[in-house]
């Protein structure tokens, strides 16, 4: 039986490209209300495990269940309407020649929502984008902008889960911490569920309260942000992910080397 | 330390467009000795066309002006700003290289990495093939590359990302330049990757006795690597000082930059968003 309290559960994900396995049996489980990383250096699965939970992928193998309804293998709404991704690059997740009212509006029109005037407005002024912002085209705003338009496209479902996909990694340091504060700020307002994939451990234990760190496909390790925080971790590859994190240090680099030939 | 490796003074960078002129770089003075300099700033704080300006490769409808560019190198004092477009071609390169961002798109994708390197070699000194080939074997180990012949042979699709990086740095030393310019060297790679890579960076800079500028967004990177930092605001540099001190940077545009970055040590909370004053613009 699945608790109600979940508002993700992945069992034995496992995901393979041609000869390539690129995800290799994950499980974790995420609380209604979390705010749950996935973190991991490039090429180790933790995109893909996500567009899986998204429906973007749907050759996988496992079990996923999105508030306690098991995800099938195709597109489905009502899967969609529970869980919205947000992209790295708002650059290119933005139709250039659609205004931010046709982008919103698309979204309404496919899942036959009513009151779309309403809804847009609501939104926008939710992620701190006033009505002003409504008939522009994404080259008329800023990086951060843009990032707050895809966001209001995925909230404007009123989805209990978003999923986001380094989703600060395109912008500036000072950009950066409006969007992690406005995250932060959705999650106490509506009981957002986070789950955030992510390659800096700093954007992790800012944003969340639990993490899996992964390598090669696999979960090398499950944990507290609080343990990342205080520099604990069990597993010789987050320790190292960590110290590297940490700016520039030589030091670090002996038992990196180490490790790479040990894998 | 002497500071006369290169020395800008009153650098601008104008962009005439149909709209205005914009005006990305807006009057930078600093001089570098063989030091490594970190430049940090946000995109569209002039650091990168600082970097392109150096080396005059500002494009149409972009123009450089400056009081003097003076550059130190081997081959004697110059103006670069004056420097002929043939002594230009042969300092870019020879004296004063520069690696990017992305290996993917800076390397050749239909000539193998080894014959890129050697072709560096053969630009700037006068060899046969054969040593070409031997100098860049050698460079290739220099970056720690395991298994350098076959890797010579191999097309750039055919390695990872830090192993490009590190054939950028191999064909960008490999002529024994002056001075290094890294565009946001290892931003496309790994943390831990980037470790390596800045390793042997840091190593090449010592042993040859290298001046290094190296451009970056990132302030814990240019803090624990460089010796001295520009921080750059609107095409400006605002703050100058010691890579250690960056952390009790005094300029408020510093400051708030500092204070809007997630730290892995901070507890979890709200960060302090960045309110900037036009007068940075003009201090």
């Amino acid at each position: 039986m699945t608790q109600p309290s979940l508002a993700l559960e992945v069992q034995d994900l496992d995901v393979r490209f041609g000869s390539t396995h690129a995800v290799r049996g994950v499980s974790f489980t995420v609380s209604d209300g979390e705010s749950f990383g996935i973190v991991g250096e490039s090429g180790c699965g933790k995109t893909t495990v996500l567009r899986c939970l998204a429906g973007l992928n749907t050759k996988w193998s496992g079990t996923i269940r999105l508030a306690g309804q098991v995800r099938s293998h195709h597109r489905d709404l009502a899967a969609a309407r529970l869980a919205q991704m947000v992209f790295q690059d708002p650059y290119g997740s933005l139709h250039p020649r659609h205004t931010v009212d046709r982008v919103l509006a698309e979204v309404c029109q496919i899942h036959g929502l009513d009151d779309v005037e309403g809804r847009i407005d609501r939104v926008l002024r939710q992620v701190g984008l006033g009505p002003s912002f409504r008939f522009r085209y994404p080259h008329q705003l800023s990086g951060g902008q843009r990032q707050r338009v895809a966001i209001a496209r995925a909230l404007i479902l009123q989805p209990r889960i978003l999923l986001l996909d380094e989703p600060t990694s395109a912008l500036d340091v000072s950009v950066q911490a409006e969007i992690l504060n406005l995250f932060r700020r959705l999650r106490r307002e509506f009981g957002l569920t986070l789950v955030l994939v992510t390659h800096n451990l700093a954007v992790v234990t800012n944003l969340c309260d639990r993490l899996v760190v992964m390598h090669t496909g696999r979960v090398v390790e499950a944990l507290d942000a609080e343990v990342l925080r205080t520099g604990t971790p069990q597993e010789a590859y987050t320790r190292q992910l960590l110290a590297a994190s940490r700016g520039y240090d030589r030091s670090t680099l002996a038992a990196a080397e180490a490790l790479e030939m040990g894998l | 330390m002497s500071f006369d490796l290169l020395s800008v003074e009153n650098l601008r960078v104008r962009f005439h467009l149909d709209k205005g002129t914009v005006e990305a770089v807006r009057g930078i003075s600093f001089r570098m000795g063989r030091e490594k300099l970190g430049i940090v700033g946000e995109s569209g704080s002039g650091k990168s066309m600082t970097g392109r300006a150096i080396l005059r490769l500002v494009q149409k409808p972009g123009s450089v002006t400056a009081d003097a560019i003076r550059f130190n190198g081997r081959s004697g004092s110059r103006d670069l700003l004056t420097a002929s477009p043939a002594e230009m071609q042969a300092i870019r390169g020879g004296q004063i290289s520069m690696v990017m961002q992305d290996p993917k798109f800076s390397l050749n994708p239909v000539m193998t990495v080894g014959k890129q390197i050697a072709e560096a070699y053969r630009i700037h000194r006068k060899v046969g093939r054969t040593e070409a080939r031997e100098r860049a074997i050698a460079m290739l180990k220099a970056v720690r590359i395991r298994d350098p012949e076959a890797v010579f042979n191999r097309y750039p699709h055919e390695v990872s990302g830090g192993m490009g990086q590190r054939i950028m740095i191999a064909m960008m030393l490999i002529p024994d330049p002056d001075l290094l310019i890294a565009d946001e060297p290892t931003s496309a790679l790994d943390v831990t990757v980037q470790t390596q890579v800045l390793a042997i960076i840091d190593d090449l800079v010592t042993e040859r006795g290298m001046g290094l500028i190296l451009i970056s967004h990132d302030l814990n990177l240019v803090a624990s690597f460089c010796d001295r930092v520009l921080v750059m605001y609107g095409g400006r540099i605002v703050e100058e000082c010691r890579a250690k001190d960056l952390h009790a940077a005094t300029h408020p545009y510093t400051r708030g930059l500092l204070a809007a970055l997630p730290t892995i040590d901070a507890p979890p909370g709200d960060l302090q968003v960045l309110t900037r004053d036009p007068a940075w613009m003009h201090a």
